[in-house]
């Protein structure tokens, strides 16, 4: 455990900046748990209480920049402050997109809910599922300093892009030829791409933990000296 | 001891050697950076004022043709660092040192070394501006040579190359035969190391050369050390660490008197290896 800055106002800013953090993750697993319990049960009125949401989000985003920004112009943050600065001014435009593609989820559920669900949708709830499992350990790393919690998060990836992988030949093969199938089926395969998505922004947010708490680069693995002929 | 009274000394000294001839500790910076070449290697070095022991065992490579910067809280044995290495540290009444200090291989304390040769290679820049105030500037860029008793006979070239090498010459060029004290802060500053360099020295030591200096002088000087580091090896102690992150190479935090870290300055201020280094630079030091 680091110990505090000999300076208050200074660890008060950082604490208060790390707070609006937590903030904007908490209320953007929140939209993401809203979009999928709309989705699973077709509810307009949640989808549309989760849309109305991400403006809350989008005015923490830029709340939080400004913090960032304004440290980095009076303080000149070095090593694990400069780590953290980096990674929330980072962290919250995956945070703010992943607001944004639970909003785009819910606009589906409402054009969806006519719409009952069909048996052939459970893999869009499983990997609904895994991705808000991902977010919320993301963010549980980010407020624990958890570099192994966040790499776990990173691991879990392939299995959404493998799922996400599956979905497109299996609307297909439920999809006939009228308007109805069409709407659902395009609906669908749009909620998949916007769950692949979010389990994307889950996985940057992990790769910044472990940037903030070890140090290390391990974005794009491929191209480190290490690894560098592997592809 | 005053700013003038060092600004000689640092052209004359007294000798005296304790060589010791144990090996030197590898740092991350040596591992990692093994292609550049050692102007200096410190080797156990450990420093005293009487009995006080200010510096502890002290193992240092500093790079040919790098900007090596010294940080640490105050009293951590910075100052006596630099001096230890251009043999500076002797000087003052009853401070002695063990250890070896190699500048290009040879131990500089070794019995049949002279301290003024090794002062005019090791050149000394210190914190507070100190031009020689009975003296024209002219005067001042050759007062190292008159003290040394060296040839002043090209002395217009050498003013001129001086005084172009720390981007001083177009400012003071109609005037060299004004006081060296009429010129500002940061003017005299680079008055100061124009005085060094007519010296030709191999390393240049700077003792906290801007904090008297306001930030526009300040950025004057650091972009003068960064053209200066393409022919001289420059070692710079210094309270701010803005500037080291700016200036420097490599960082070396000292903390009472022992090396706690040296690395390449973009690993120290992004991702130090030492807690005492992490606590210190992002000051959570008690």
């Amino acid at each position: 455990m680091a110990s505090l800055h000999t300076d208050q106002k200074y660890e008060k800013e950082l604490q208060r900046l790390r707070d609006r953090v937590v903030i904007m993750g908490g209320s953007v697993e929140d939209m993401l748990d809203g979009a999928l319990r709309a989705f699973a049960a077709r509810d307009a009125d949640l989808a549309r209480a989760v849309i109305e949401r991400d403006r809350g989000v989008d005015q923490l985003e830029i709340e939080i920049d400004e913090r960032c920004l304004q440290v980095l112009a009076r303080r000149q943050p070095v090593a694990s402050d400069l780590r953290f600065i980096t990674t929330a001014l980072k962290i919250v435009t995956d945070l703010e997109r992943t607001g944004d593609l639970a909003a785009n989820i819910c606009k589906r559920v409402i054009e969806l809910k006519q719409l009952a669900p069909a048996e052939f949708e459970l893999p869009i709830g499983r990997m609904g599922a895994v991705a808000q499992g991902m977010l919320r350990n993301a963010i549980g790393a980010f407020i624990k300093r958890d570099a192994p919690r966040a790499a776990r998060v990173m691991a879990r990836d392939e299995s959404v892009d493998d799922a996400y992988a599956e979905l497109f030949p299996t609307l297909l093969q439920h999809t006939s030829g009228d308007q109805e199938s069409l709407t659902r089926s395009q609906a669908l395969q749009s909620v998949g791409r916007y769950i692949e998505r979010i389990a994307d922004h889950a996985t940057n947010i992990g790769e910044m933990v472990v940037f903030m708490v070890d140090g290390e680069d391990v974005r794009h693995a491929s191209l480190r000296p290490d690894n560098a002929t592997a592809h | 001891m005053t700013a003038i009274a060092s600004s000689i000394n640092a052209f004359r000294g007294v000798a005296s050697s304790v060589p010791d001839a144990t090996r030197p500790v590898e740092t991350a910076a040596q591992s990692r950076l093994e292609v550049a070449s050692k102007k200096i290697e410190v080797e156990k070095l450990h420093a005293f004022f009487g009995t006080a022991e200010v510096l502890k065992g002290i193992d240092l490579p500093i790079y040919s043709t790098k900007v090596t910067a010294i940080i640490g809280p105050s009293g951590c044995g910075k100052s006596t660092f630099v001096r230890c290495i251009n043999r500076m540290h002797e000087v003052t009444r009853n401070a002695r040192t063990t250890g070896r200090v190699l500048l290009d291989g040879r131990d500089i304390y070794a019995r049949n070394v002279d301290a003024v040769t090794v002062r005019r290679r090791v050149g000394m820049v210190f914190q507070k501006p100190n031009p020689f105030p009975t003296m024209n500037i002219r005067d001042n860029v050759l007062a190292g040579l008159r003290l040394n008793g060296l040839s002043t006979r090209d002395g217009e070239t050498i003013v001129e190359q001086s005084l172009s090498r720390v981007a001083l010459w177009d400012e003071v060029k109609d005037n060299l035969g004004r006081s060296g004290a009429s010129l500002s802060g940061g003017q005299q500053q680079r008055l100061c190391i124009a005085r060094c360099l007519a010296l030709e020295p191999e390393v240049i030591l700077m003792d906290e050369p801007c904090s008297a200096l306001d930030p526009i002088a300040t950025a004057r000087v650091e972009a003068l050390i960064n053209e200066l580091r393409e022919r001289y090896t420059i070692v710079i102690v210094t309270h701010n660490m803005q500037q080291a992150a700016r200036v420097a190479d490599f960082t070396a935090f000292f903390y009472m008197g022992e090396l706690v870290e040296h690395d390449q300055t973009k690993v120290i201020f992004t991702r130090p290896g030492n807690q005492r280094t992490e606590d210190y630079i992002t000051g959570r030091f008690g």
